[in-house]
């Protein structure tokens, strides 16, 4: 016998199942005002500093079906790479918010601002980004992974370094249409895989 | 929405123990075969984007909101079923109190149907119930709902699959790579031995830890029934000199 360790360990993750929008987006399920205020529908208020842009995309799976049902919920910077909250952050962007894949076609849409570059607490930077967390019936833990933008110098990104398979850092990388906007699929499985953490 | 970023700095998070986690692919439970990724996550250490994340302030919530028997309704009238309270703390991995925090339920009415519009199982809709609440953890970590108690429901997977009861949860922490959606089971249901999604994770013993017993020290008599349901979340790591709450 040892001493006992006064530590937890964390609680089991379940799927968030077909019908997570009633506990999250109830307005997407039909739910119309049980709450005064449904959370997480914008990152950015009037008067975000930065450039407004929009990506959109769809997420599909091991089978070339696009998902219908999932939600993700996006975190990021302001345009100055600071995150709500932190001292001088920009108060009209909270940086959080969630998306819903439309439930007829599966395409979804975020309106945000683009984030700058975010220091790290040993002093390497981190190339602009939108960190995001998949979930979905099928899906038994969410699924963390990141934006990037194929129009920012992504070369000394810590992260995308430590992508042994190079090629599979295009699947991060979100792909400039137009001043300001971006295409970005998600592919949970199978080719072009998306590149997903455990951070 | 304010901020959560720790004072002094951002603490990295203890790396997730996938062990306790479900596998992601399991042909039991058929969606998660084309839903799982092949390649292996990439594992490294968390950046402030993982450590920080958003805050919710106790006055984003109206009155009836952890109030499932009546929210739905405005508190004209309440929803058929079992009354329960549903309560427990939120922890993190060091034992720590995850105070203001926000907890997000949902769940399917007494008769095991949902109110979404993609729910077409032929038990009836309860026109009292909405099956939605949310709260924020107290300055001790603590929440409580009051609701009834959901009813099991067949899905399509195997021939015959049931869901035994069961309340989804939504977490939250005071980083982004804490967020944790989960479910909670009650007590002797004879239906979570044979669910394909509470199988998932594979050890019995962190099966248990998703199952809430009848607690009669919370219920009320005449009124409710309690269940109790503790959540851990991820930690942050600790020295020998920084010996802070969770989120301060
Ligand atoms: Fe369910």
């Amino acid at each position: 016998m040892v001493q006992k360790l006064n530590t937890l360990q964390e609680s089991p993750s379940q799927t968030a199942g077909p019908f997570v929008h009633i506990g999250t987006v109830p307005t997407y399920a039909g739910l119309e005002g049980v709450y005064a205020t449904e959370l997480g529908q914008s990152t950015v208020s009037d008067g975000a500093k930065g450039q407004i842009i929009e990506i959109s995309g769809r997420i599909i799976d091991g089978a070339g079906g696009v998902m219908r049902d999932a939600l993700f919920e996006v975190w990021q910077a302001d345009s100055q790479g600071l995150y709500a909250g932190q001292d001088g952050a920009d108060p009209n962007v909270t940086g959080w918010a969630r998306v819903c894949a439309d439930p007829e076609d599966g395409k979804w849409t975020l309106k945000t601002v683009k984030p700058g570059r975010v220091s790290m607490r040993d002093g390497r930077i981190q190339a602009p980004h939108i960190a995001i967390w998949i979930v979905a019936r099928g899906i038994n833990t969410g699924l963390q992974t990141r934006i990037y933008f194929n129009d920012e110098d992504n070369s000394a990104d810590p992260v995308l370094g430590r992508i042994e398979h190079k090629h599979r850092v295009e699947t991060l990388l979100a792909q400039k249409q137009a001043e300001g906007r971006y295409e970005f699929d998600i592919r949970l499985q199978g080719e072009g895989e998306t590149v997903f953490f455990d951070m | 929405m304010t901020a959560a970023l720790p004072k002094g700095g951002s603490a990295p998070l203890i790396p997730r123990d996938r062990t306790v986690h479900p596998v992601p692919f399991d042909p039991d439970y058929k969606t998660s075969v084309t839903r799982s990724p092949k390649y292996a996550l990439l594992a490294m250490e968390s950046t402030p984007t993982e450590e920080t994340g958003p805050v919710f302030g106790h006055d984003l919530l109206g009155p009836l909101d952890s109030n499932l028997i009546l929210n739905f309704t405005r508190g004209e009238s309440p929803a058929v079923g079992e009354r329960i309270l549903v309560h427990g703390h939120v922890l993190d991995e060091n034992a720590r109190p995850v105070r203001n925090t926000l907890v997000e339920i949902w769940q399917a009415n007494a008769g095991g149907r949902y109110r979404h519009i993609k729910d077409t199982y032929f038990a009836p809709l309860d026109p009292n119930f909405g099956g939605c609440g949310r709260t924020i953890t107290d300055e001790e970590g603590r929440y409580q709902f009051l609701t009834i108690r959901p009813g099991a429901y067949p899905w399509p997977n195997r021939g015959n699959d049931w869901r035994p009861m069961h309340i989804h949860f939504s977490v939250f922490g005071s980083g982004f790579g804490q967020r944790l959606i989960t479910q909670m089971y009650f007590e002797g249901d004879p239906l979570i031995r044979h669910c394909p999604i509470v199988a998932t994770v594979k050890d019995r013993s962190h099966i248990d830890r998703l199952v809430a017993p009848l607690d009669f020290s919370h219920s009320k008599p005449h009124d409710f029934l309690a269940y109790k349901f503790d959540i851990v979340l991820r930690g942050r790591r600790q020295t020998f000199f920084e010996n802070k709450p969770e989120g301060m």
